[in-house]
């Protein structure tokens, strides 16, 4: 506890300080919320991912739940760079709270000019959507792959000194071997993960529930999934880790925090309960303070793990 | 008269900006999720049941034309996960009571039938642009059909309370499936009911009704939910007649609050196709701007 009694519970993401660890995940979060909570008390802001081109979005539906999670196939409908520029941004100018632009292209040289023109004041940092299709290979998204990842990394590295975040995917076999690639390649953190590629058909039609066919779940379902990637990059890489999936209640960051997560990022649980991100923050003081913890970097990889408990993921999945 | 609802957007935000801006003064919050206490849940005909709940003073305050998100109970061997959106049936500010009237067709609803007078229910509104009645109208039309009477509801008191007379043209399969009726009733309302087995619901058969209300000197304005055949009759009598309109519009939703851009349509902004979120631009939209 500080001098205050309080605890601290700021924390620092790659060049920046943030006033506590908990922001929005990227496309679950826009100006409407400021009815819901108090903009100055967020970590940070996390816009929806913005594209060069303006883009429609998927065919609907665009969203179909199951037990403990949605999927969705939104389809980042984006109105382009000037209309962020000239509508968004000035929104959020009003509030005491870094902005952080989510970008996405269809290729390495895309993102670098993306990033190049939003470099500007009142951006706090960049974090790369590379989780979308890599046109120059064959649709593949990018963060599926270290090489792809390590190269419009290095290019967005030339194109911004702003903070840079690299969002990876949870649907790729070697996500600590990515996460390495982005550090290599000179980004300041990475958030780990996005939603995983999954899929829902009708059975009264035969149809696949969503118009894209497939989509990416979220929600509670995948929180132990995305924990041990998360668990795993924090031990692949010296830069922070921010973890994003199923984070609903403090709890749920606590338990991010520790298996490495340096801050959190909270998208499905707004949808349920509009103000679960001021929630939690208030849930992680208390915390902190039935715990004793003073600052609540301090639980930043606190899992406890004896040496004989080392997990054999050889047994547990031939692949890796 | 048509509606702005970009401009109504924009004001809203102009307004959360000078709050945000004026940093003396403390932030509160205008729409909470809270739990509501259930005081009745029952059957009202074949199909719609009526569910009423004591709340919070701002979600009493509901406009006729928004919704609640409801975090519905889990029926026995199912999970809903999202919360389900609900069109005010009804909203009292003296009594501090929101009503809901549903058909149980899925997961969700079939959560709130399980709800017994007592029991909590989170409840997060009110949502969206409502219906919007220009004190200078005399007569208005509503027109609904199936779960659209339940959202049409409301502006029979408000109608009343702005000094507007309604005729109502309600549509259903059958008469004893018909809602609604007893209320505009009550509020001094006329009700026209077309029914499918009565053969009187056809498009045909509404327009005559209409273009009789219309020669009468008894349309303002229309209002009306529930059914694209009946909306594209009145988009057409209201170019004709040059007369405004508006319409409640569904679409399946997640968040209910703007952000996941699920429930958006098309709209036919003077000649243009623009994308709009039916939970946050609307869920009522000007007539002559909605395509089915």
């Amino acid at each position: 506890m500080n001098a205050t009694g309080k605890v601290d519970l700021s924390v620092r993401i790659g060049g920046l300080t943030l006033r506590n660890p908990v922001m929005p995940a990227s496309g679950t979060f826009a100006e409407g919320l400021e009815k819901v909570m108090d903009f100055n008390r967020l970590g940070a802001f996390v816009t929806k991912t913005i594209t060069r081109e303006l883009r429609a979005g998927n065919p609907l539906p665009r969203v179909v739940e199951r037990p403990g999670g949605l999927i969705n196939a939104i389809g980042i409908p984006s109105k382009g760079v000037p209309y962020f520029i000239e509508h968004t941004m000035p929104h959020y100018a009003a509030y005491d709270t870094p902005l952080v632009v989510s970008i996405s292209a269809p290729t390495a040289e895309g993102f670098a000019s993306l990033a190049a023109e939003l470099s500007i004041p009142g951006i706090a940092a960049i974090e790369a959507n590379i989780s979308c299709p890599n046109i120059e290979e064959d649709g593949k998204a990018f963060a599926m792959r270290p090489e792809s990842t390590e190269k419009v990394t290095r290019e967005l590295r030339k194109a911004t000194k702003l903070p840079l975040w690299v969002k990876l995917t949870p649907n790729t076999g070697d996500v600590p071997e990515v996460a390495r690639a982005a550090e290599a390649a000179g980004a300041d953190a990475v958030v780990v993960a996005n939603t995983i590629l999954s899929m829902a058909i009708d059975l009264k039609s035969f149809k696949p529930c969503l118009g894209n066919i497939m989509g990416g779940l979220s929600g509670p379902a995948i929180k132990p999934i995305v924990l041990r990637q998360v668990f795993q990059c924090a031990k692949a890489v010296k830069i922070p880790v921010i973890g994003c999936g199923g984070i609903s209640t403090a709890d749920d960051a606590v338990e991010y925090m520790l298996a490495g997560a340096s801050a959190v990022q909270v998208g499905t649980a707004t949808f349920l309960q509009p103000a679960a991100m001021t929630t939690i923050i208030d849930g992680l003081e208390a915390f902190c303070l039935r715990r004793e913890i003073p600052r609540v970097a301090e639980l930043i990889r606190g899992v406890v793990i004896e040496e004989a408990d080392e997990p054999d993921l050889a047994w547990l999945d031939p692949v890796s | 008269m048509s509606i702005q609802h970009d401009q109504s957007q924009a004001a809203r935000s102009g307004a959360a900006i000078a709050g945000a801006v004026c940093s003396s003064a403390p932030w509160k919050a205008s729409v909470v999720a809270e739990l509501a206490e259930v005081v009745r849940n029952e059957a009202v005909n074949a199909e719609y049941r009526h569910l009423v709940v004591n709340c919070s003073e701002a979600a009493a305050a509901a406009q006729p034309g928004q919704f609640f998100q409801l975090l519905c109970p889990q029926p026995a061997g199912e999970q809903p996960f999202l919360r389900r959106p609900m069109s005010l049936y009804g909203a009292d500010p003296e009594k501090r009571q929101v009503e809901f009237l549903y058909k149980v067709t899925g997961a969700g609803t079939r959560g709130l039938d399980t709800l017994q007078p007592g029991d909590r229910l989170d409840i997060m509104g009110p949502l969206g642009v409502g219906f919007t009645l220009d004190p200078d109208w005399r007569h208005i039309v509503a027109v609904g059909r199936g779960a659209g009477l339940a959202t049409l509801a409301p502006l029979a008191r408000a109608a009343k309370a702005n000094g507007t007379q309604v005729t109502a043209i309600f549509s259903a399969r059958r008469p004893e499936l018909l809602v609604s009726v007893e209320l505009f009733h009550r509020h001094g309302a006329d009700v026209i009911a077309v029914t499918d087995a009565e053969q009187t619901s056809g498009p045909a058969n509404v327009e005559r009704i209409l273009r009789r209300q219309i020669a009468e000197g008894r349309c303002d304005a229309f209002f009306t939910c529930g059914s694209s055949r009946l909306m594209r009759v009145q988009q057409r009598l209201a170019r004709e007649f040059g007369l405004p309109g508006q319409v409640a519009m569904e679409q399946q939703m997640a968040c209910g609050i703007g952000l996941c851009y699920c429930c958006v349509r098309d709209f036919n902004v003077n000649g243009e196709i623009v994308n709009r979120r039916v939970c946050w631009d609307g869920p009522v939209f000007d007539l002559m701007e909605a395509l089915p």
